[in-house]
Order: structure tokens, then C-alpha cells, then sequence
């Protein structure tokens, strides 16, 4: 093996690590919600140290390698996919933790009906499943994988949608609870934009494997 | 327009096949990188675009190369013209044991010309060309010896310029020079290409990236590929060409 493919395999490891951290962030974020355990939230936000650390020595990583072993081909398209998938799953930490303060501050007034109303799981499950599938794609170089994600986020961007008119009714007949609605609307944001992360790390991985840019096509250009 | 033409081009030392089946084309004013590694045919193919190989015994050519249209290889070519005409500068900078002036003179002396005043006006203007003006107009009488490796280079470019070409070739212009050197020549290959066709042959492949518009990659005495040098750094079509540039094998 020659040095920069030892240097390529550490970065390898390192997204692959950083990745499992933030898609187990965002399950425990999940359960967290259902079952209004503050301390598991605790967790997630202590756990974002951490991840804001990988980040850096990933982002140092990428930028040696670049500088030592002049990277060229898949080598430079790996490397400059890596720094953006890392942004991007920095910015899924980020959600995760965000959800995780969002459930450490609420208080008894926590409406589990409403949570239900506005399909708040299935998001979850679509989120969760979708960084999953990404990070198997990357796992296994299979980008016929990698462009079937691309599709999955509709999912959240319907129920997302919906979400408006269903807390807009739940804080006319609930005016005590405003905030509470508020918040939730924002979680649902949050997690919409998880679905757009995986989908621009999706895109990432594409473009290191088959050299291809699919950012800012059409949703028909893209699925070729 | 197409300046250089390979067609089909087969080259051998003896019973040794050192090329097989050769085609490319190179623009005019542009700069075309040859990589591969050693032994891959790259700098062999150089020389043929100039004749330099007939001054090696037992060697044979079938194919055709066309330069401005006409094969060089047809018995009617005149090798001194062309050779004026195709000019070609060395990896080791190889300025004979004459003053600065008459380094770059020379071959303008050789080609019957004598006039002092267009001499000069030749010789001073190939040496502004390789922006090495600067560093010798208050030596021009000293030997060329005084000069650095990377100002012998420069003057050896001067020189083979002072013949006025079209085509330059180089031959790892720069692996006996140092970073700064280096990077003088690369600026001055980036200049020449208004007025030349430059190809040039390097190992060191961030040289070819940087300096040339096409790369043709060379292994076993094969072209693998020939595409801009752009899209062959970034995403070459053939997996040999993948292997070599990211440092798999060669």
C-alpha cells in the first residue's frame, strides 16, 4: 500500500467513525423524544464536543493530505468529498443536539398527542434510515445506492409541509401551549434538513465515484 | 489548427518494438505533457518529432508524423531544416564552452547567418524571451559555464528560440534544477506557447498538470490516453491512467 492509500484509509476511518457517532446521536435524539428522557438528551449534548473534535482532525486530515501527497483523480475527489460530507454531518450533529435542548427544556406541558399528529417519527424513521443508507452507499463505494437516497427525502418534505396547517390549528384551540407548538415546529425543520444532508452527502459520494455533479440539477437528471 | 500529426506510428530499436501503433495530434501554440514511466516509450516519441532517433543505428519507423502537414519521415524532408524548425531542449542544460553571446549566436551562425547587427538583435531578443535579460546583459561575454544550472537552462531555451521554431521540444527540462528554477522554466513554457508548439516529456506529473493544455499518458510503449490535461488530473478514462497519476504503480 503506498502512503497517501495508508493516509486515504486513516481519512476513511475517520468519516466512517465520525458518521457513526452522528447517526447514533440522532436515534438517541429519536428516543429521547418519545420517551422524554432528559438525561439521554444530556447525553447528546455532551457528546458534541467530541464530534466538533473529529470534525477539526478530519478537516486537518483532508488538508495534509492535500498538501503532502497532491492528490489527484478519485484521490482529490475522495478528499474534497470528505470535507464536505464532514460539514454535513457536523451540521446533522448539530440537529441532533438541537432536538436534544429542545427536550431538555420543555417542560410538563409536553403534548405526546401532537407529536403523533404531526408525525414527528416517521420523520425520524425517514431521517434516520436515510443517513443509514448513505453511510452504507459510502461503505460499500455503491453509488446506485447512494442516488436511490436521493428520492427518500419527499417523504419528509410532505409531512413537513403538512406540519404548518396542523400546529397552526393546535395553537388557535391550545393558546396555553403556544410555545411548546413552536419549538416542535422547529424540530420538524430541523429534521427536514437532516433529510437534506444526507441527500448532499449522497451527492458527495456520487461525485467521488463516478466523477459526476448532481448538485442544482433536476430531481429527473439526477436519478440518471 | 493541428500542428503535429502521429498517424499509426510504430517505432523499433533493432527487433525491440519500443512504440506500437501511435496517433495523436497537437494543437499549434499549445503545450502537450508526455508522462509515464520510465521506459514507457514517452521520450522516444519525443525525439522521433524531430528525427533525433536517426542518429541511432538499427532503428525503424513505420507510420506517419505530419508536421504542418508534412510527413517528416518522407525522403524529400530536409533533417537540418527541420530540426531548425523543431527545436529541443535537453534535461541536463548542456551550454557549450563559449561566452553567454555566443551560446545563443550559435546556431544562428551555423544557419549562414552573418550579419553582426541581426545576430545581436536574435541573440538579445531569445534572451529577453526566456526573461534571463535581467540577470546576464552585464555578462554577456563570460563564459556560460558562470551561470546557474537553471540560467544554463533558460539559455539553452534561449538558444534552441534564437533559430526561431515553431515546435520546442523538452526533454525533462527541469529534473536537474532546483524548486526556483523549476518554477522560472514552467513560467517561461507558460509564455512561449503564444508563439510556439511546446511538448514536452516529465516524471514529474504536477508539472504536466500545471504547464501543459494535454496530456498523453505513455506505459509500455502504448498510449493509454490523450485527453486535456484538466479532465486527465481529475477524472481519467482509463484505469491505467488512474493507477499511475495517483501513485499506484509506475
Amino acid at each position: 500500500m503506498t502512503q497517501i492509500e495508508i493516509e486515504l484509509n486513516d481519512i476513511r476511518e475517520d468519516v466512517l467513525e465520525l458518521w457513526e457517532i452522528v447517526n447514533e446521536q440522532l436515534r438517541k435524539a429519536n428516543h429521547a423524544l418519545q420517551t422524554f428522557d432528559k438525561d439521554l438528551a444530556r447525553e447528546i449534548i455532551a457528546k458534541e464536543k467530541k464530534i466538533n473534535s473529529l470534525e477539526l482532525k478530519l478537516e486537518r486530515s483532508c488538508e495534509n493530505a492535500i498538501a503532502l501527497f497532491n492528490p489527484v483523480a478519485m484521490d482529490l475527489r475522495f478528499i474534497l468529498a470528505v470535507l464536505k460530507i464532514n460539514t454535513n454531518l457536523e451540521r446533522t450533529a448539530d440537529i441532533a443536539e438541537g432536538l436534544a435542548k429542545f427536550i431538555k427544556d420543555s417542560d410538563e406541558k409536553y403534548d405526546k398527542v401532537l407529536l403523533d399528529e404531526v408525525n414527528i417519527q416517521k420523520m425520524f424513521d425517514i431521517s434516520i434510515a436515510m443517513l443509514e443508507n448513505v453511510l452504507n452507499a459510502f461503505e460499500e463505494d455503491d453509488t446506485k445506492k447512494a442516488r436511490e437516497i436521493l428520492k427518500e427525502d419527499e417523504a419528509l418534505d410532505k409531512i413537513n409541509k403538512k406540519a404548518n396547517k396542523i400546529i397552526a390549528a393546535y395553537c388557535r384551540s391550545n393558546p396555553d401551549n403556544i410555545e411548546f407548538a413552536l419549538y416542535l415546529l422547529n424540530c420538524i425543520r430541523k429534521l427536514e434538513r437532516v433529510g437534506d444532508q444526507a441527500k448532499n452527502m449522497a451527492e458527495e459520494m456520487i461525485f467521488y465515484i463516478d466523477a459526476k455533479v448532481l448538485r442544482h440539477k433536476d430531481k429527473k437528471k439526477k436519478k440518471k | 489548427m493541428q500542428k503535429i500529426i502521429a498517424k499509426n506510428v510504430n517505432f523499433y530499436y533493432g527487433e525491440t518494438q519500443a512504440l506500437h501503433d501511435i496517433s495523436i495530434s497537437m494543437k499549434e501554440k499549445s503545450v502537450t505533457a508526455f508522462i509515464g514511466p520510465s521506459g514507457c516509450g514517452k521520450s522516444t516519441f519525443l525525439r522521433l518529432l524531430n528525427r533525433m532517433n536517426d542518429l541511432i543505428d538499427n532503428t525503424h519507423l513505420n507510420g506517419e508524423i505530419l508536421i504542418d502537414g508534412i510527413n517528416i519521415y518522407d525522403k524529400s524532408t530536409n533533417v537540418d531544416s527541420l530540426r531548425k524548425n523543431v527545436g529541443m531542449v535537453f534535461q541536463k542544460p548542456n551550454p557549450f564552452p563559449k561566452t553567454i553571446f555566443e551560446n545563443v549566436a550559435y546556431g544562428l551562425k551555423v544557419n549562414g547567418i552573418t550579419d553582426k547587427n541581426i545576430i545581436e538583435e536574435r541573440v538579445i531578443s531569445s534572451i529577453k524571451q526566456v526573461a534571463l535579460w535581467d540577470e546576464v546583459k552585464d555578462k554577456l561575454k563570460k563564459s556560460a559555464f558562470e551561470l546557474s544550472g537553471g540560467q544554463q537552462q533558460r539559455l539553452c531555451i534561449a538558444r534552441a528560440l534564437a533559430i526561431q521554431p515553431s515546435v520546442l521540444l523538452m526533454d525533462e527540462p527541469t529534473s536537474a534544477l532546483d524548486p526556483i528554477s523549476t518554477a522560472k522554466v514552467e513560467e517561461l513554457i507558460y509564455s512561449l506557447k503564444e508563439k510556439y508548439t511546446i511538448v514536452i516529456v516529465t516524471h514529474n506529473m504536477q508539472q504536466a498538470a500545471r504547464v501543459s493544455d494535454n496530456t498523453a499518458f505513455f506505459y509500455l510503449g502504448e498510449l493509454v490516453e490523450y485527453d486535456k490535461t484538466k479532465n486527465l488530473f481529475t477524472n481519467p478514462k482509463k484505469e491505467r491512467t488512474q493507477n499511475y497519476i495517483t501513485g499506484r504503480f509506475g
